[in-house]
């Protein structure tokens, strides 16, 4: 290593002793690279760059960049640089002073070539390694490992000395390999450790720089190169299905969110409400009301607007399904298609009425600097958001699970729902029940209007895209049950998200949606059937 | 001999709905070809359009009436029988374009052509006759009726279950549509047709056959409906839609009358899908959406289900007054209309127009009776 650095130095040293002269200033490393850059030609600028950025001068970076932007001037007669800045201001690269007056009249820029842009942009990752901030070091590091530039050698030497963050210093000497690797006069031993060190890392770009190594690599590179790839597309293998795992189940969240208002209209009272969609859309525009109000009165409540919106569009939700039960279903027990018909034209009526009062378009929710940004698990992104929305869906369903099981209201719906005139009988208000269990579903379905606000547009039409959805989730996983329904959404979720690799999204929902169109066959009643006198002939 | 039974299907109603349906397809296109654009009873061409295209729609709806209204089994995903038509037809009006089209490639499509495809699709053979073309409007719709039919009622999937079922049927047939691959002009579906047997689909004289053919046709369905429903079989239908167990432990084969109807009804919906495809000039993924055919459920419920008359007027009804108020100062308001519909008819008018009609007839003839026969008790009601 010191004899590249040598080997670079020395002739510029040699020439920037005359440029020295030729000015009349000392001449410090920097100054003497810099003056390389008056001969204009491309082998002098080279060594003119790597020079100017080995100096470690504090205007080197913006020499570089001056250089690659054509920004960079130089004079022939007096053997001077200068370049301008974002303002146009002429300013001289050796003392970074303004020119005021006097400039020299011959000013050209410095020529480049494609070749010299690459040693450009190598020069300017090797100055970002060593300064800045650790996220742009690391930035830089991995701009490195991409490029595989040999000129950058030494700079990372250089930084992996000095590096202190450990993260970035992994991602330097990951770097490091990268270079060795593709280099040609690297031994075998030092390319071995370097794959030694790539396959630590282990992520797809790791082999596919195994996969393009040199072709000339020895047999004993190319054998561990071979065993490295392996062991490492094996490992992404199972990444990649944890990945998918994940996938799966976070869509399978918003299905359960989705269908768990479902389950109580259609499961637990054999009401087809077509407008379910709208309940949920009904709530995510709730948040973006809440969302709205927040911003403009009190921007400090931001990160609680969520917490806000819940409670609000399950009351929404909930009254509009209270007054639809009241309005129009009441009269329409016992038609099940009939019910299926009119919510269908109340979902019509609800989106164009929100489509009249919101505009068409779709409206921009925010999301609370608590659910924004993501983090990484091995080599598995997960998004806060998505992480959330699944804890959410889960609480969601143990609160409903609670409701339904051990409080009076739900001891009531279930009586009505197992024998509505033994339950009348008993004194229950039946027609009262009706109402609020309707008004449940409705106002689950606005709070998970509330999630879905999170990661979908939200526009008119967004409950649309989740009826057909949740209709499967429900059927699939067995009217009247609330287990079926989460056990439903998240295998289907997770098939979905298998399926999709292979077949592709269109293909791989038309695949679902014909296996369930199959299995209805099978099982009409769905996976969780209720079983003995509550089935209905 | 032969036509006894069918005569003898027929109450007067029927007969006056054939006969004005006979007047209609004959006196509509004479109208409008024969009578001067300037004379009072000319029929403009664009109205003669319009009203084919509800006629198509009338047929979908007959064929609708005749498993819901008669049989109780409420296909949520009839438009997607239609659309199968419509693009067995848009395959043969494609195939006839030959040269003519923008790339002027003699076998290929256009679409095919602009996809970089090099070889026609397999199913896309034999669709340059007319012969085969027309079976395939028949037999695309009604194979793909028999096989899910075959499967949905013999393990019993009834009643709500059905209908989101063959939601989901005519949803991912939408999204299969839409992809490119599939080899159906993906999102633009089929259009550019320049002729059919030889007759340009844009001239007058073939507008006018095609408005005849498809007022015929309905016609025609409509009697073929009112013979089945009035006949032995007919009965057993209604007698599966009012109680499904019974029939079944009286020793019917429910599940292979279900299946007949059914398959019958996709093809009379596919025949509607063909006519209607050359009357539009496109066929597109789009007529396989869910909406579609929950609207057509609508047209039968608003004309009275049961009652076939009342599904082919409901059908040109709600159409009509889309078309009406779509195009005015009132658009922003139509949704809000047809979902109010949706509404009021189920909860206000079961029966739907004509079937309330018929009922208000039959209270005031009993009403009438009972008058003149004084001391004679009111006969009691049938309960609902």
């Amino acid at each position: 290593m010191p004899g590249f650095c040598h080997r670079l130095l020395a002739p510029a040293f040699a020439l920037g002793m005359l440029a020295g002269l030729a000015t009349g200033a000392h001449a410090g490393p920097y100054e003497d690279a810099l003056s390389r850059f008056v001969t204009d030609d491309f082998d002098d600028t080279t060594e003119a760059i790597n020079g100017v950025a080995a100096s470690g001068h504090p205007l080197a970076a913006v020499v570089i960049e001056a250089l690659g932007d054509g920004r960079l001037l130089f004079s022939a007669e007096a053997k001077t640089v200068f370049f301008r800045d974002g303002s146009d201001q002429l300013i001289d690269a050796v003392t970074g002073q303004p020119v005021t007056a006097g400039a020299p009249a011959d000013l050209e820029p410095v020529q480049i070539n494609n070749r010299l842009r690459r040693v450009i942009e190598a020069a300017l990752g090797a100055l970002t390694l060593m300064v800045g901030e650790p996220d742009k070091r690391l930035e830089a590091a991995q701009a490195v490992f991409q490029s595989r530039d040999a000129s950058a050698l030494p700079a990372l030497d250089q930084a992996i000395a000095k590096e202190t963050d450990s993260r970035v210093k992994r991602a330097l000497s990951e770097a490091h390999a990268a270079v060795v690797l593709n280099l040609d006069d690297a031994s075998d031993a030092d390319k071995i450790e370097a794959i030694r060190v790539i396959r630590s890392r282990g992520d797809q770009d790791a082999v596919a720089l195994l996969a393009d190594m040199p072709a000339n690599s020895s047999p004993a590179v190319k054998k561990a190169a071979t065993d490295a790839m392996a062991s490492m597309q094996a490992g992404l293998a199972l990444w990649s299905a944890l990945q998918n795992a994940w996938y799966g189940l976070s869509l399978g969240s918003v299905l359960a969110l989705a269908a768990i208002g479902l389950a109580i209209t259609f499961g637990v009272m054999g009401v087809i409400n077509m407008a379910h969609g709208e309940m949920v859309m009904l709530g995510a525009y709730t948040t973006f009301v809440v969302q709205e109000l927040i911003r403009a009165r009190n921007p400090a409540l931001f990160n609680y607007s969520l917490a806000i919106a819940i409670p609000l569009a399950f009351l929404v939700s909930g009254f509009v399904g209270i007054l639809v039960e009241r309005c129009i279903i009441r009269f329409l027990y016992g038609r099940p298609l009939d019910s299926l018909l009119a919510t269908w034209g109340l979902s019509l009526i609800l989106q164009q009425a929100v489509r009249t009062g919101f505009g068409a378009n779709n409206r921009e929710v925010g999301a609370p600097a608590w659910m924004s940004g993501a983090f990484e698990v091995g080599h598995m992104t997960i998004t806060y958001n998505r992480l959330w929305i699944i804890v959410f869906t889960l609480l969601v369903f143990v609160a409903l699970l609670g409701l339904l099981r051990l409080t009076r209201l739900g001891l009531e719906m279930r009586a009505v729902t197992q024998n509505r005139s033994m339950a009348a009988a008993m004194g229950i208000p039946t027609g009262r029940i009706d109402a609020l269990t309707f008004g449940l579903g409705s106002g689950i379905a606005g709070i998970a209007g509330v999630a879905l606000s999170q990661i979908d547009n939200v526009s008119p039409n967004l409950g649309q895209g989740y009826i057909i959805d949740s209709f499967m989730v429900v059927v699939f996983g067995g009217v009247g049950n609330l287990w079926g329904t989460l056990v439903g959404a998240f295998t289907l979720g997770i098939a979905n998200k298998f399926l999709e690799p292979f077949a592709g999204a269109v293909l791989g929902k038309i695949t679902i949606l014909v296996l369930i169109i199959l299995f209805i066959q099978k099982r009409p009643r769905g996976l969780f059937a209720l079983k003995g006198r509550a089935v209905e002939a | 001999m032969t036509p006894f039974p069918l005569i003898r299907a027929m109450d007067r109603g029927a007969m006056a709905f054939i006969v004005v349906l006979g007047a209609i397809a004959v006196l509509v296109p004479v109208l409008n070809l024969a009578v001067p654009p300037t004379s009072p009873f000319n029929v403009p061409t664009y109205f003669m359009a319009l009203f084919g295209k509800y006629i198509c729609y009338a047929l979908l709806a007959l064929a609708l009436d005749l498993i819901w209204g008669y049989c109780g089994i409420l296909s949520l995903g009839h438009g997607a029988f239609f659309a199968l038509g419509g693009y067995a037809m848009g395959m043969y009006m494609m195939r006839q374009i030959g040269t003519r089209g923008v790339y002027a490639d003699p076998i290929l499509p256009d679409f095919m052509v602009f996809l970089n495809w090099k070889e026609l699709p397999v199913y896309w053979y034999g669709f340059q006759h007319f012969p085969y073309a027309m079976l395939m409007v028949v037999l695309a719709p009604g194979v793909l009726a028999f096989v899910f039919g075959w499967f949905a009622f013999r393990s019993r999937v009834t009643g709500v279950y059905l209908s989101i079922i063959t939601q989901t049927l005519t949803f991912a047939l939408l999204l299969g549509f839409f992809r490119n691959n599939f080899g159906f002009g993906g999102n633009n579906g089929l259009t550019d047709f320049k002729d059919i047997l030889g007759f340009n689909v844009q001239a007058q004289g073939t507008r006018a056959a095609l408005f005849a053919i498809s007022t015929l046709a309905l016609m025609i369905g409509f009697v073929i409906c009112r013979a089945i429903v009035e006949s032995k079989f007919g009965k057993v239908l209604i007698a599966i839609r009012d109680a499904e167990s019974r029939t079944r432990f009286l020793g019917y084969r429910v599940e292979s009358y279900k299946l007949c109807v059914f398959t019958l009804s996709a093809c009379m919906a596919g025949i509607a899908g063909a006519l209607y495809v050359p009357q539009v000039g496109i066929i597109n993924p789009s007529e396989f959406s869910p909406a579609n055919s929950i609207e057509a459920v609508i047209w039968v419920a608003v004309g009275g289900r049961g009652t076939l008359i009342g599904a082919a007027l409901g059908a040109v009804l709600v159409n009509y007054a889309k078309t009406y108020f779509t195009s005015g100062v009132l658009a922003p308001y139509w949704l809000f209309m047809l979902g109010g519909l949706f509404i009021a008819v189920t909860v206000l008018l079961p029966r739907g127009i004509v079937g309330s009609v018929r009922q208000w007839a039959a209270e005031l003839r009993e009403r009438r009776a009972a008058i003149g026969s004084a001391p004679a008790a009111a006969a009691p009601r049938a309960a609902e």
